[in-house]
């Protein structure tokens, strides 16, 4: 087994008593001694396993060596040249499961922090843009794309396709640019200025942006494609899961998309000096064991709840939120309860939230996920007083661009069916990528799949190896599933 | 960017403002709403559109100052900007030839209940509008009303103007009467739907009702407006805002209507400095 001289060098961060009171980040980042401390632990193995681990294969190795040799512009040229986002990706990429899972040293602990370096670089770059040779963009080909949302798969290609010179124009619904990085993340893991600088830099390769902008509202699919050479769908999976369960429409229970974006996009945290309120609850039960539980949890603890109880129906092990985020969650005082489920939300005459009940449950076989289904335990309700309830169980995509474009054919999850290697629709002309064709998954496979959408269409306007009407049925010899 | 092109104080704390915006004109139809915002430090709130024109690339929100964010649009000039504007979002009213329609607004959603009439009258429909106001200074628009409609009941709660009472009053009366009415829509606050949906339930006419909900993004990604209809939830932003009134649990959507009510008095408090609350 591989072992390291040194240890992995620990990022500063917060301490919990502090940072539960406010919204800053949690993590601080590395000094530039702590990165070459780090960056010189790197074996720069010959057969790289890391890159395999990267959905968008940056050149691992080489970013390291670069800050090793103090060439931190360096270090910004290569990891820019593969990821347009690494300000954002050093903080949320789940790199314990990719990148840092193949590293030699990840068996004795001792991973390099990849991810820690990659923020260090994008920090440096964005405190010292005069010393960073801008990005190259090539000639004008004179083709229009239409990218539509602008989240981390639209932000992608946008800068891909401009930097291979097509004419790229991004529409966003909301008021700001960023998607579920922007309403979603909240600040103290991911804060907004950095999303707004890495966007800063994508346009200024020349990418346009329409905001409020709805498309399948404003302008269909079809309509987009009269005026625009590709168009590639973006648009994530922004419509909330609810268990139908009774009382879920009580004054007090939110969806964690509202409770989120109230907090993050509308800054409510800072009510009233921003004029969007949220309810700030003195009990708060987040229901559900993901990355955004985590963040609505930590949310409702910092806008100054007492008690914020974390339920999930499986137990600590199955839970899919990154080990960080949870021993993060754990350090601020949030109080989980494992293996239990909500069965009814209760309120008081007014139709006010006041409890919840909930059942135990038990582990049994396992389900098509592999992980063991949870089953209720007859008779083992309990109720949990709580003013605030926010549900944190997924969600889909929004169906307001498919049920405009009867061409693009959806799964029954509502996401859209695709070519997996190109991300080519079912609609000619159209390509899509990210949350929209996957379901709620992480920025990374988002930027991946954008990447590989990029390089097709970016063929498919030089006319390279498609035929106009050649997509998805033939390219593949036959007929998408349902 | 979203010009004010010009503004008007229909009534009391009641403005109007015609704005550009050429896009959402020339794709608006009668009962769909805009989500705008103030400021970039302002909340995002949804107003129906009273009018539109595609030609001249505008549209007309009519409001009541209620709050902070209100009270903010009211003090914009002709020639301001509106920050941000998404619309036209929700679904268009269902429009076709019931018959006759009784179409009831409550207080200022005399602006918005203007196009649903007009376009019923296009329909074919014989439209009979019955308007309640608090009292007679918060009435505008009643001579443009009288002349879209081809019948126009008004009522004040203090007997000012019109008949005394409530609008459920001559609704009732007009549903006992002589001449069948096919449809009702009802726009306005939500008490008065509720009640309006009483009035009409043991009838079992169908009775349509604009919800207006508190909203974030409205375009159904935060399910802020969710309402339980048929004890179904349904999303007022992308599934309505029309729906059933006989079917809409009133006492949730006007508890969770009220969810913000200290933080919109406080937030109206800081705004003016008076150290008025403020009840709409």
């Amino acid at each position: 087994m591989n072992k390291p001289k040194i240890n992995r060098v620990e990022m500063p961060r917060q301490k919990a008593d502090k940072r539960k009171g406010n919204f800053n980040e949690v993590a601080q980042g590395y000094t530039h001694e702590m990165a070459k401390t780090e960056a010189s632990r790197c074996l720069q193995c010959k057969k790289y396993p890391c890159i395999k681990g990267c959905p968008v294969n940056i050149d691992i190795p080489g970013f390291i060596k670069a800050i090793r040799d103090d060439d931190l512009p360096g270090a910004v040229g290569v990891l820019k040249k593969d990821n347009i986002l690494p300000g954002i990706c050093g903080r949320v990429c789940p790199q314990e499961t990719q990148c840092e899972e193949l590293c030699v040293f990840n068996k004795s602990g001792n991973a390099i922090a990849i991810g820690r370096l990659e923020r260090f670089v994008a920090d440096w770059e964005l405190k010292n843009k005069d010393k960073v040779k801008p990005v190259a963009v090539s000639r004008s080909t004179g083709k229009k794309v239409a990218v539509v949302g602008s989240g981390p798969a639209s932000l992608t290609i946008a800068a891909d396709l401009a930097r291979m010179g097509h004419d790229v124009t991004l529409f966003e619904a909301l008021h700001t640019t960023g998607g579920v990085l922007i309403y979603g993340i909240p600040d103290f893991r991911l804060p907004s200025e950095i999303v707004g600088e890495e966007v800063d830099n994508i346009k200024a390769l020349g990418v346009k942006v329409e905001l409020n902008y709805l498309i399948g509202t404003i302008e269909s699919v079809d309509e987009l494609l009269g005026r625009f050479d590709a168009v590639f769908l973006g648009t994530g999976a922004g419509l909330p899961i609810f268990m139908n369960l009774p009382g879920e429409n009580l004054s007090g229970v939110y969806s964690a998309n509202e409770f989120l974006t109230r907090v993050n996009l509308m800054q409510a945290y800072r009510f009233p000096e921003y004029h969007t309120p949220v309810k700030v609850g003195k009990q708060v039960a987040v229901i559900g064991g993901g990355n955004v539980a985590m963040d609505a949890a930590r949310s409702a603890l910092r806008l100054g709840a007492d008690k914020v109880y974390v339920v999930y129906r499986r137990s600590e092990a199955e839970m899919p939120a990154r080990r960080e985020e949870v021993e993060n969650a754990y350090e601020e005082g949030i109080e989980f309860i494992f293996l239990a489920n909500p069965t009814r939300f209760l309120g008081d005459e007014k139709k006010v939230l006041k409890a919840i009940e909930c059942i135990r449950m038990e582990l049994g076989e396992p389900d098509s996920s592999g992980r063991r289904r949870p089953l209720p335990v007859s008779g083992s309700e309990f109720t949990l007083d709580v003013d605030v309830a926010i549900v944190a169980l997924g969600t889909n995509p929004n169906p307001l661009i498919t049920s405009t474009t009867p061409d693009l054919k959806t799964t029954r999850w509502g996401t859209l069916v695709c070519d997996e290697d190109t991300g080519r629709t079912t609609c000619p002309g159209v390509w899509a990528g990210g949350d929209v064709v996957t379901g709620s998954a992480t920025v990374i496979s988002a930027m991946g799949a954008a990447r590989r959408a990029a390089v097709d269409i970016d063929k498919y306007l030089k006319g390279d190896y498609i035929r106009p009407g050649q997509y998805w049925r033939e390219s593949k010899g036959e007929e998408p599933a349902e | 960017m979203y010009k004010i092109l010009e503004t008007k104080n229909l009534a009391k704390s009641i403005y109007l403002f015609r704005i550009e915006a050429p896009l959402i004109a020339s794709k608006a139809r009668a009962g769909q709403f805009v989500v705008l915002r103030v400021s970039p430090k302002g909340e995002r709130i949804p107003l129906t559109l009273a009018e539109w024109d595609p030609q001249r690339g505008t549209i007309t929100i009519v409001f009541m100052i209620a709050g902070a964010t209100t009270c903010q649009l009211s003090k914009l000039k002709e020639g301001d900007n509106i920050t941000d504007m998404l619309g036209p979002l929700g679904n268009p009213t269902e429009i076709t030839n019931y018959g006759t329609v009784a179409c009831v607004a409550g207080g200022f959603a005399i602006a918005v209940i203007r196009p649903v009439v007009k376009a019923l009258k296009e329909a074919g429909n014989r439209v009979i509008s019955i308007v309640g106001v608090r009292t007679r200074d918060l009435l505008f628009w009643e001579e443009e009303l009288r002349k879209e409609s081809d019948e126009l009941i008004l009522t004040t709660d203090d007997g000012s103007y019109g008949r005394k009472g409530m609008v459920t009053d001559p609704l009732k009366e007009l549903l006992e009467g002589p001449e069948s009415i096919n449809r009702v829509i009802a726009i306005g606050p939500t008490v008065m739907m509720k009640f309006i949906s009483l009035t009409t339930k043991p009838s079992g006419i169908k009775t349509i009702t604009s919800l207006n909900p508190i909203m974030v993004d409205g375009t159904g990604m935060c399910g802020c407006c969710r309402v339980s209809v048929g004890g179904e939830t349904k999303f007022a932003c992308v599934d309505g805002p029309e729906f059933d009134g006989h079917l809409v649990d009133w006492d949730e959507l006007m508890s969770r209507q009220s969810t913000y009510l200290d933080q919109e008095n406080h937030a109206y408090k800081c705004l003016t400095g008076t150290g008025e609350e403020h009840r709409s």
